[in-house]
């Protein structure tokens, strides 16, 4: 079996504030396959993006870390191994916008206003490339057709804010795939974007997956587009992975009781009315909550173990991991109907 | 549903000028909300759908006289609003709330959270000092916090504790209708389902009737009763929820629907994507708003509008593909 191009091992991104140390992402491991789309998914201060910028080597230092494990990246084309985490800053200027991508969550903001669309497109060739100021137009206007943008000559020539949304977002991909990278981190790429946009944004990121063979690791919190997407789903919650598992797995047989309230608490659009599910209480902030299960004040099923030990991220079947102490009991599945959550 | 409708939209405009040269003179306009009629009823929630640009918020600002109407009737029990002064109006407003979408920048950083809820109470004179303190301790234990929440300040609170404030400051003077305006829209997923059943539950309880604005399909479905769809300023389709999800009339509803993502991985849905980007309300194409997207166009929708009317038994569109169509009710002519 092929070695994952992208593998997470017990990383630990701390922020030091006045309030004190904030575990943002504490001990999270997952791996990313070649050409695989694995989604990481989970609510506002679960960690996800700050996972990302610590795989791009882009978390604010000081307030932020990275305390502990290790990034792997393998690269088939030049045929290398590093640790992200330990590498030189010179190496990773070479990876970083080359080798690994990244598309952030605003197209407002995350485009230079100064510069015009085609220089920023081929500002990372040119500093990684080498190559000539004409070939280097030439695949600026290559890009913006592979990303869907109706006259390329011109738009290349334009400056951001004569660009909606949507055709800002495709120039964040476009920037992001100029350098042919292995593995694309997205970062709630659709999220500002309106939904017949988003479904474009999505289509696009899936040819893109299929055409080239680029690894996708997308952030969202949206579970319908992870439906659309992922082959694979981190589920992460308050710091810490708290289920992976392929995307069948996850959403029609959860095991976490938060994965299983977050999926039963969204309003369908196919489905008759009922009321609601919901998940009482709200989403922890970073570093409140340190001993036991950080979802137990959550939790319908939370029992006095859950409060004073820390659980551990158990093997179920096959790749679904799942940190709940409901399934140690046995060291192994437990029978559906004791543990799905009212169903 | 009672027949008579509480609140009625006649004709509404508004039109934002654009200022441009030295002078600031206005050189052109942008028509946000252009031509929408719609009817609601009391004890309903109509929502209302759209996506960014679309004129729903304006809409429902417009109706409150947030910002003021540029033409129009909103007729609210039988008197209009837009013809109303500004003291008149102001006592109209305890029938009329409003929930907004951003619970961080709606609730001021200043007051505590009595002071917050007092001030409606207060600004149309209910009750005394001693009752007001006693009225927002109920309305806090009704929408889910505690009583004592009444001293502290908004950032001692998380984003849907927020909310549920926003909504207590609109329930607290007991008003017939309330207009939200993408009320979860900023609140994460688990929260999120508790402030639609709280919505809910309030309704039923208090009777209220609510306009809801929001961009996500699936959201208003779950809470409306009828749903209009709105682009480029236009009402395009309003119907019941059940008739416009079992069978979409208008293009634009059809792919708008197809494109929600759905959390289900077995779900195969035939998907519409649409080309291009929403065209500028500044300068909206001629005839149908619709027709440089809409995949069935046809060469009439370029120079024509098409009228919005009753296509089948209260399922009104705008749309020319159903022009050979008997009408169901009465036709408009």
């Amino acid at each position: 079996m092929k070695k994952p191009v992208l593998e997470v091992n017990r990383l630990r991104t701390h922020f030091f504030t006045d309030n004190g140390e904030i575990p943002a992402v504490d001990d999270v491991s997952f791996h990313i396959e070649a050409g695989e789309v694995l989604g990481v998914v989970g609510e506002s201060g679960c960690g996800k993006s700050v996972t990302s910028l610590s795989i791009m080597g882009l978390v604010p230092n000081p307030p932020g870390k990275i305390v502990g494990g290790e990034i792997i990246y393998r690269s088939e084309k030049t045929n290398s191994e590093e640790d992200l985490v330990t590498i030189s800053r010179k190496k990773m200027r070479g990876i970083r916008g080359n080798q690994l991508a990244m598309i952030f969550q605003e197209p407002m903001t995350s485009l230079d206003p100064l510069f015009k669309i085609g220089f920023q497109i081929t500002e990372g060739l040119r500093k990684h490339r080498n190559i000539s100021k004409k070939a280097a137009h030439n695949k600026a206007v290559e890009m913006l057709q592979l990303v869907g943008i109706p006259r390329p000559h011109e738009v290349v020539n334009e400056y951001p804010h004569q660009l909606s949304g949507g055709m800002r977002q495709r120039v964040m991909i476009a920037i992001a795939m100029s350098s042919d990278p292995e593995v694309l981190i997205a970062d709630e790429p659709t999220t500002a974007l309106d939904v017949t946009i988003q479904a474009q944004i999505l289509e696009l990121m899936k040819k893109l997956n299929e055409e080239k063979g680029t690894a996708i690791l997308l952030i969202t919190h949206d579970l319908g587009v992870v439906a659309e997407i992922c082959d694979r789903v981190v589920v992460m919650y308050s710091g810490k992975v708290v289920e992976q598992g392929s995307v069948r797995t996850i959403l029609k047989d959860p095991k976490h009781p938060y994965t299983q309230g977050l999926i039963r608490s969204l309003p369908k659009l196919t489905e008759r009315d009922e009321r609601l599910y919901s998940i009482p209480g709200n989403v922890p902030k970073p570093g409140s909550i340190l001993k036991g299960c950080r979802f137990a004040p959550r939790c319908p099923h939370v029992f006095d173990r859950c409060i004073k030990e820390d659980p551990e991220l158990l093997q179920l079947e096959g790749e679904h991991l799942c940190r709940c102490f409901l399934y140690a009991e046995e060291g192994g599945v437990k029978d559906d109907s004791e543990t799905t959550v009212g169903s | 549903m009672t027949v008579k409708p509480l609140l009625e939209v006649k004709h509404l405009k508004k039109y934002f000028p654009i200022k441009g040269g030295i002078f600031g003179r206005p050189v052109g306009e942008v028509k946000a909300v252009n031509d929408v009629s719609f009817e609601v009823y009391e004890g309903e929630v109509l929502g209302i759908v759209g996506e960014s640009g679309c004129g729903k918020s304006t809409t429902g600002k417009a109706l409150l006289r947030l910002t003021e109407p540029s033409d129009g009737e909103v007729i609210f029990e039988g008197r209009d609003v837009t013809k109303m002064s500004s003291e008149e109006m102001r006592k109209m407003r305890r029938d009329m709330q409003m929930i907004f979408q951003d619970p961080y920048a709606s609730l001021n950083p200043r007051h505590n959270v009595g002071k917050i809820l007092g001030e409606p109470l207060l600004v149309h004179g209910i009750g005394d000092k001693k009752d007001r303190a006693e009225k927002v301790k109920e309305i806090l234990e009704i929408v889910g916090l505690s009583g004592d929440h009444a001293s502290r300040y908004p950032h001692q609170f998380s984003g849907g504790q927020r909310q549920r404030i926003g909504i207590a400051r609109a329930l607290i003077v007991r008003p017939k209708l309330i207009v939200c305006d993408e009320p979860v829209s900023a609140l994460d997923v688990s929260v999120q389902s508790q402030i639609l059943n709280l919505m809910e539950d309030l309704q039923e309880e208090f009777k209220l009737t609510y306009i809801f604005i929001a961009h996500d399909l699936s959201v208003v479905k779950h809470i409306s009763h009828r749903i209009g769809v709105m682009y480029l300023g236009k009402m395009v389709e309003l119907s019941s929820k059940d008739n416009l999800y079992r069978e979409p009339l208008h293009p634009y509803t059809q792919s708008l629907m197809s494109a929600v993502p759905e959390p289900d991985p077995d779900l195969k849905k035939e998907r519409i994507i649409l080309e291009g980007d929403v065209p500028s309300p500044s300068n909206p194409p001629s005839g149908c708003p619709f027709h440089t997207r809409c995949p069935k166009v046809m060469d009439m929708c370029k120079t024509e509008v098409p009228e919005f009317r009753e296509i089948r038994d209260s399922h009104f569109a705008a749309c020319h593909l159903y022009n050979e169509e008997e009408p169901a009710g009465q036709q408009i002519k």
